[in-house]
């Protein structure tokens, strides 16, 4: 401690005017969401997350334009191996395991995504409202998140899911409506220390409306802790969506996921080891490099962390 | 303590019951358990008429609610309805696949809580040291696991690994499927061997998920107590490390994880859920998805009460336990 307290004076104390100025022209001109960038582009392991997470957008949305094979083809032949022609096999059907794939990854990138968005939405609107107005309000959200907390989310999408026809949008507004609770908590807590600072009195002293507040003056402040767990969200989504579709719960053919994909092949496992690990590798890379995604957000949001977080 | 956990407990009357009134509406919405009925030959609309009446389902649903409700409270947890069931019971079937699943999921448990503890603590202590470097990047690729993929893999590696013992002359020990209804027979030396075969595979699966929380989570505390002051103090004050690690850190870290231990519970149920489905035994999982396929509404709100009271009552035991550990916290 001692030691970079004296680095710092030294610092200052050797600085000659000229480059000292030069130096606070460079710090002043950085906003904080610079700053926050900067921090990020330089985390190499969120960089390299960043990389793999467009490769498989791609993938999942330009490679089906590419690849000679649809989804629904059916080959002549079913459990081809691994060739020039199908780099990952067919399955059991004669379907190429690689257009599968793609159509699987877009449509669990859809559902993680639109599951991520909507829970974020509704936690943070509900979490700041919360937070914000305290009293009667407070209360009734909060009990109505320990109310969705004590049902198995697995079980109530599996419900859904099969009254409602298993589209792959049905499973995602199912998730979506028992994925916000974490981060309405988190949101509410954050207000509720963020609601006594002077510049929220400042802006009710303005006559600002609760809605100009909320969105105006809270969430920005929080848009640090808001966009990571948003990421966090979109991980849990992929291998919640996944398990659900596994269980033949979730997303129902002729729609596909990985989970379905997974699914329909892990019988081969010893015989035709690929048709298990090509969607597994896509399934943990993807789930992998948006974790590690968000972990670089939470570092480049608050670097205070780093020191004592992994 | 006595008053605080009889005021938790009367306030979680009022949850569970808009719990149970929200579920019984979600799945009485959620589809016709007579739909399948009325496409099998034979069937007339007066026998449909008659089924209805007999299940109740011409009466409107606050009504069936409390009818459920009132004979669930009384120990009558219905009949299963499902095609092929032979009218089953809903409670015996339930506490079976309770059973079944709890045997599972505390063993796993208790693994992984241990090894996860004692990861996370030696990896704090020598942080940034290989060990911590390895533990922290097996532990965020075990989290970033689906477990599904877990199960089949371990489940795979077994059968190879019995295939191995058997070019080897030994038995097959490791089983891929549930345990047997009866129990295990034999000498005492058959037993263990059975039981351990049976239950060793889905324990590893499992406990590889929730290890990975325990040891990051347990990392994570440890790591924030030896960098808070009263360590510095211990330390400075000549006490050995081990006992600064111990005594004063050790007990300390272990406040989160141990809440954590009891807030875990949904997360390793719908864990449970995916193993036993992976390796077939009849368990709470085998049963919710049995049940929602066959659209079964009694199974299913049984399997619901079930859990959601048992949700409650780990999420209880939480906030007691960390008021028991940790004095600084007042219960009331």
């Amino acid at each position: 401690m001692a030691n970079i307290n004296l680095a710092a004076e030294g610092g200052v104390v050797n600085s000659a005017p000229g480059s000292g100025s030069h130096e606070f022209d460079a710090a002043k001109t950085r906003t904080q969401g610079q700053l926050v960038l900067r921090r990020f582009l330089r985390h190499r392991l969120a960089m390299v997350s960043l990389g793999v997470f467009v490769f498989l957008v791609l993938f999942a949305f330009v490679g089906p334009f590419v690849w000679t094979y649809d989804y629904e083809d059916v080959t002549s032949k079913s459990y081809q191996p691994m060739s020039g022609t199908h780099p990952l096999g067919t399955t059991q059907v004669g379907k190429d395991m690689l257009a599968l794939l793609m159509r699987g990854t877009a449509y669990s990138l859809q559902i993680a995504l639109i599951v991520a968005a909507l829970a974020t939405a509704i936690g943070v609107t509900f979490g700041a409202l919360a937070g914000y107005l305290r009293g009667f309000i407070d209360t009734v959200l909060m009990r109505l998140v320990d109310l969705l907390l004590i049902i198995p989310q697995i079980a109530v999408a599996a419900i859904v899911v099969k009254g409602f026809s298993g589209s792959w949008y049905v499973v995602a507004l199912v998730l979506a409506a028992f994925a916000w609770m974490s981060i309405a908590r988190i949101t509410r807590g954050e207000t509720l220390s963020l609601a006594q600072r002077e510049f929220i009195e400042a802006a009710r002293a303005c006559g600002a409306s609760t809605p100009r507040i909320i969105f105006k003056h809270l969430v920005p402040n929080m848009i640090g802790s808001i966009t990571v767990n948003a990421t966090l969200a979109i991980a849990a989504a992929v291998l919640t969506e996944a398990a659900l579709s596994f269980l033949g719960l979730g997303v129902q053919p002729p729609d596909t996921s990985l989970g379905v994909i997974v699914l329909e092949n892990y019988g081969q496992f010893m015989n035709r080891p690929w048709l298990f690990w090509g969607p597994f590798i896509v399934l943990v890379s993807l789930s992998l490099a948006v974790n590690f995604i968000g972990d670089g957000l939470r570092d480049a949001f608050d670097p205070r962390q780093t020191k004592v977080r992994a | 303590m006595i008053r605080y956990i009889i005021r938790r407990l009367l306030i979680s009357i009022p949850i569970l019951l808009i719990g149970s009134f929200a579920c019984y509406v979600l799945v009485a919405t959620a589809g016709n358990p007579l739909a399948e009925m009325r496409f099998r030959p034979g069937v007339t609309e007066a026998d449909l008429k008659a089924a209805e009446v007999a299940l109740g389902l011409d009466k409107p649903v606050f009504i069936r609610y409390w009818n459920w409700l009132t004979d669930f409270l009384s120990g009558d947890w219905g009949q299963s309805i499902a095609l092929g069931q032979a009218k089953t019971a809903v409670f015996p079937a339930v506490t079976d696949a309770l059973w079944t699943t709890g045997r599972l999921v505390i063993g796993a448990e208790l693994l992984a809580l241990t090894l996860g503890v004692s990861v996370g603590v030696l990896a704090a202590v020598r942080q940034y040291s290989i060990f911590d470097y390895l533990a922290t990047s097996t532990a965020f690729l075990m989290f970033s696991m689906p477990i599904f993929c877990v199960a089949v893999i371990v489940k795979n590696y077994g059968i190879q690994f019995n295939n191995v013992l058997e070019s080897m002359g030994l038995d097959r020990w490791l089983t891929t499927a549930g345990p047997r209804p009866g129990g295990f027979s034999g000498s005492f030396g058959e037993v263990i061997f059975k039981y351990t075969g049976t239950f060793l595979l889905p324990t590893v699966a499992l406990m590889l998920i929730s290890f990975a929380a325990y040891s990051r989570f347990e990392r994570a505390s440890m790591l924030e107590i030896l960098h808070s002051d009263f360590v510095r103090t211990a330390r400075a004050k000549g006490i050995s490390q081990s006992r600064v690690i111990f005594k004063h850190a050790f007990r300390n870290a272990l406040i989160p994880v141990s809440t954590l231990f009891s807030l875990n519970f949904g997360a390793v149920l719908s864990g449970a859920i995916i193993t036993e489905t992976v390796f077939g035994w009849a368990g709470m999982g085998t049963l919710l998805v049995n049940s929602v396929r066959q659209f079964d509404p009694p199974m299913l709100m049984g399997w619901l009460a079930v859990t959601a009271t048992l949700i409650v009552l780990f999420n209880l035991i939480a906030d007691v336990v960390y008021g028991i550990l940790d004095p600084r916290i007042r219960l009331g």
